[in-house]
């Protein structure tokens, strides 16, 4: 499934990312269980499971935040299993956290521009004298940020303190920082934790929108109706192995998917 | 911040530079001018840390150690006479170079040291390699290991410098000689940092602009991508990270330039001084440097250079008399307990707000 | 070497060794109950020599040593009273700060109060040069006395912690202090009579060692140091793991002098606690899980 030597062969037809029998495993505890799957670019992929099915364990591989045990993974035809998180995210892998992290400190913008890293170069030394170079890029970096900000319509925002923001703008912020980065691939995780049902479809437009704009999504998401709302696939995990890969549709009716979430016969 | 605070904010320190001169010149305090001068290297010293322990996020206890670096070499370099070893190739290579100056001892024998510039740039370089090669490993630790690695490694300093002949064990090294930084030009003298009475006025000013120029680079640091990596990188590594932030490198670059710093401030304050002693390079220096920073604020940088000159020219002119090191202990803990943020950051209007009953806004 | 020089430096080693070890477990003791390192550790050590040593115009030996063990506790409940019992979760950096300023009040103060001359009690049996013979090694009375004394407050400490009702509300709020809490302990109290535990123990050690090391207002620090390299080197909160390291120590110490000038012998426990925090920051016999699990 994935392209060998990171050769892009024509858009949509290699998978953007791709796992082949990824293993986690914590001493005893099996977290992650030959888990494989691939996600087309241009797409929305969603996983969900039940808590503790190994969800944001597996975004954490993916990622680079953890090593993987066995397995590989493949992002734009490259394996990056193994790989260093600010390794990853230069690939073009771009990520938001469930427990948001913002900086303290900063301003809603300068977070933003934080997310510029990638796309920019000023290093120590230039940035010590101040030399001419870092005025235009500087310039850019601000304005770009800006641009993003007001995309996610917080731009009146863009001076406060981030930390002292409410929990959606907080959550928009983020999103702005991870779009700042240009990544090919999305990732979010629980999008739409703690938002209510407005903010939520919010979320949902924002997400596609984001497609539209050519970003490959993927997502770990609890809200069932923002899932099979917008999402092209549907990767189920249970235990950390992984239970179904499908449309939404079919999903819907996989009966294992569904006893998981309701509970089959009780082992009580 | 933003680019016309920054230079208003330098401006007036420009400004406050030139009062104090001539508040010492009207006062009749010129002597004042020498402590103002070294609590100004020292000051150079704490805002680099600052930016290391503030922004970075790393503590270092064992800063002393580079500033000994940097004072020991320049010291040694520029007082040991390489004469006997004139024909030593390492020391024809120097000599090729154009690193050596000859001159004469006291008694009127040859000498062969290394000229100051030389040993100025050999004691920061090596000052600044040390750094990186500890640095690797250190700042990979956390926390009480961290702390306690960077105390280990000042220690280890202390205990070399203290104990090789070459230094000057426990007597340290004397008789350094001025540096003359610039040639004379025109009309202008020669630019020298010396302690010499004749060269206070200038030295002073040659001590605040060393410090006004260290200031601005760091402010610039801190307003540019690679500032905002290092605040990021202290709030959430995690995010940082994620954003495509190389921490550890990151930090590692921090590091080596507060070393730099501390080194470059120990080479002009020896020259200064006309010599140096191994207690520059005692733990209790590197718990001073820390306790100034963290009674500045430590993400407060202008607080930082405040109060590290501030206090530490009060500590030079003996205010604190023989209890200098509790003084400092003792503002550690206070602040440590009581304004974590740093003393400048302290709201009065709130402490006058709980601290009277009933007077609620 | 002859066996004579190599039963010497053995014997040093294992003397010093337990006083790094007692040092190290005191460490432990508050390191396990709060999740702080205690940088003031050593003072503990100095001030019991010292007391002890002022003690002795008025009292006996054994009298002044034990009112010393006793003050040097009132003094480290006394310190987490004032400085550390009324902080809401502080970070890391914070109590390091703290503890670095605490450790330097307290040498300041002993440097105010004793000045800079260098003391030591009495030798408890005979004096300097009595030695009695094991084989044909010569051994100070003085150094059974530390081991013997160093041995007793690690079986006494085993004790108090498995088998005293106290003692195990101790390792309660060690192991989970939000538990303890629930359970009815009284966790504040707990971390006072930790500091209590360890300034004792580290009193103790300074009395017996002082005869051979002698006390000064700041034999702390290096004693702190090095503690702390026994403490990393067996995994911080492993007492049996600290004797074991700390006697490890004390012997490589010992047997350096016949390859390093003296001077730099202090720099060995040092070299050796950058090594490990490079290598294996968990210790010889720390786990990398076990240590996670303390917030750092």
């Amino acid at each position: 499934m994935s392209g060998g030597n990171g050769q892009t062969m024509g858009g949509g037809q290699e998978p953007l990312l791709a796992l082949h029998g990824v293993h986690k495993r914590f001493g005893g505890l099996h977290a992650v269980n030959d888990v494989s799957f691939s996600v087309a670019p241009g797409s929305i992929k969603a996983v969900i499971g039940p808590n503790g099915a190994g969800k944001t364990t597996l975004f954490n591989l993916i990622a680079g935040n953890l090593p993987v045990s066995a397995g590989t993974i493949t992002f734009r035809g490259e394996e990056i299993q193994g790989k260093k998180t600010h390794a990853i995210a230069r690939l073009g892998m771009a990520r938001t956290f469930q427990n948001i992290k913002l900086f303290h400190g900063m301003t809603a913008l300068e977070c933003v521009m934080v997310g510029r890293h990638v796309r920019s170069r000023s290093g120590l030394f230039a940035g010590l004298f101040s030399l001419p170079s870092t005025w235009k890029e500087e310039r850019a970096i601000r304005t770009r940020a800006m641009e993003l900000l007001d995309f996610l319509q917080i731009a009146d925002l863009a001076h406060v303190e981030a930390t002292s923001l409410a929990f959606g703008q907080q959550r928009a912020v983020e999103m702005a920082r991870a779009l700042a980065a240009e990544p090919k691939l999305l990732l979010l995780d629980e999008p739409a934790a703690g938002l209510n049902i407005y903010e939520t479809a919010e979320v949902a437009r924002l997400i596609t929108t984001v497609r539209d704009m050519g970003i490959t999504v993927l997502l770990v998401e609890h809200d069932m109706s923002l899932v099979m709302d917008i999402s092209d696939e549907i990767l189920v995990l249970s235990f950390g192995a992984k239970l179904a890969e499908d449309t939404p549709a079919n999903i819907q009716k996989n009966t294992e998917v569904i006893n998981i979430y309701l509970g089959a016969d009780d082992a009580a | 911040m933003r680019t016309p605070r920054k230079n208003i904010s330098l401006a007036a320190l420009c400004l406050v530079t030139v009062g104090l001169h001539l508040l010492t010149a009207a006062t009749g305090t010129q002597y004042y001018l020498t402590q103002l001068t070294m609590a100004a290297y020292y000051g150079l010293v704490v805002i680099g840390l600052g930016v290391l322990m503030g922004y970075a996020g790393q503590i270092s206890i064992g800063h002393a150690g580079f500033f000994a670096i940097g004072g020991y070499l320049a010291a040694a370099l520029t007082t040991r006479n390489l004469e006997p070893f004139r024909d030593a190739p390492l020391v024809r290579g120097l000599d090729s170079l154009g690193l050596l100056a000859a001159g004469q001892d006291i008694y009127g024998a040859a000498l062969l040291t290394v000229t100051p510039w030389a040993a100025c740039l050999l004691a920061v370089s090596l000052a600044g390699l040390v750094a990186l090669v500890i640095g690797v490993p250190v700042l990979k630790l956390r926390g009480h290991y961290l702390a306690m690695a960077t105390l280990g490694f000042g220690t280890i300093v202390y205990r070399i410098f203290l104990a090789s002949p070459y230094f000057g064990e426990a007597d340290g090294i004397a008789e350094v000689p001025a540096f003359p930084l610039l040639p004379a030009l025109g009309g202008f003298g020669p630019v020298v940092v010396s302690g010499g009475a004749e060269h206070r006025v200038l030295n002073f000013y040659v001590a605040w602009g060393v410090l006004i120029l260290g200031m601005a680079l760091l402010l610039n640091l801190i307003g540019s991508r690679v500032g905002r990596a290092l605040r990021s990188l202290h709030s959430s590594e995690e995010a940082a990270e994620a954003s495509g932030i190389a921490t550890a490198r990151c930090k590692l670059q921090v590091f080596v330039l507060s070393a730099v710093y501390a080194a470059l401030a120990g080479v002009l304050l020896t020259h200064f001084n006309g010599g140096i002693g191994p207690s520059e390079a005692s733990v209790m220096k590197s718990v001073r440097y820390v306790a100034l920073v963290a009674v500045g604020g430590m993400t407060n940088l202008w607080g930082t250079l405040i109060m590290g000159v501030g206090l530490t020219f009060l500590s030079l002119r003996g205010v604190f008399g023989a209890h200098d090191d509790v003084v400092f202990g003792a503002i550690l803990i206070a602040v440590m307990l009581f304004t974590p943020e740093g003393m400048l950051s302290l709201r009065l209007k709130e402490w006058a707000r709980r601290l009277i009953p009933g007077a609620r806004s | 070497m002859s066996l004579d020089l190599f039963f010497q430096y053995l014997f040093a080693g294992i003397t010093y060794g337990s006083i790094y070890a007692i040092v190290a477990i005191g460490f432990n003791i508050i390191y396990t109950t709060t999740g702080i390192i205690n940088f003031a550790q050593g003072e503990f050590v100095m001030l019991g020599g010292m007391i002890a040593i002022s003690l002795l115009e008025y009292l006996p030996l054994g009298y002044a040593i034990a009112a010393a063990v006793l003050i040097t506790m009132a003094i480290g409940a006394l310190i987490e009273m004032l400085f550390i019992r009324w902080l809401e979760s502080p970070s890391v950096l914070r109590m390091i700060i703290i503890t670095i300023g605490i450790s330097i009040l307290l040498r300041e103060s002993a440097l105010h109060i004793w000045g800079e001359s260098i003391r030591s009690l009495p030798y408890f049996y005979g004096n300097e040069i009595t030695t009695f013979n094991l084989g044909s090694v010569h051994i100070s009375p003085q150094v059974v006395w530390v081991i013997v004394a160093c041995a007793v407050m690690m079986a006494g400490l085993s004790v108090f912690f498995r088998s005293t009702p106290i003692g195990r509300e101790m390792r309660a709020c060690a192991a989970n202090r939000t538990a303890a809490l629930l359970c009815g302990i009284n966790t504040r109290n707990m971390v006072t009579l930790s500091f209590m535990l360890s300034a004792g123990i580290g009193a103790l050690a300074g009395c017996v060692m002082s005869p051979i090391t002698y006390t000064q207002y700041d034999s702390g620090t290096s004693l702190a140091i090095k503690g702390f390299t026994v403490a990393i080197l067996g995994g911080l909160g492993n007492s049996l793991a600290a004797v074991a390291a700390g006697i490890l120590l004390g012997i490589i110490e010992a047997f350096s002098v016949s390859v390093v000038p003296l001077a730099f012998q202090d720099a060995i426990a040092i070299a050796i606690l950058l090594l490990i925090l490079f290598v294996k920051p968990h210790g010889i016999f720390g786990s990398s899980e076990a240590a996670r699990l303390k917030d750092f």
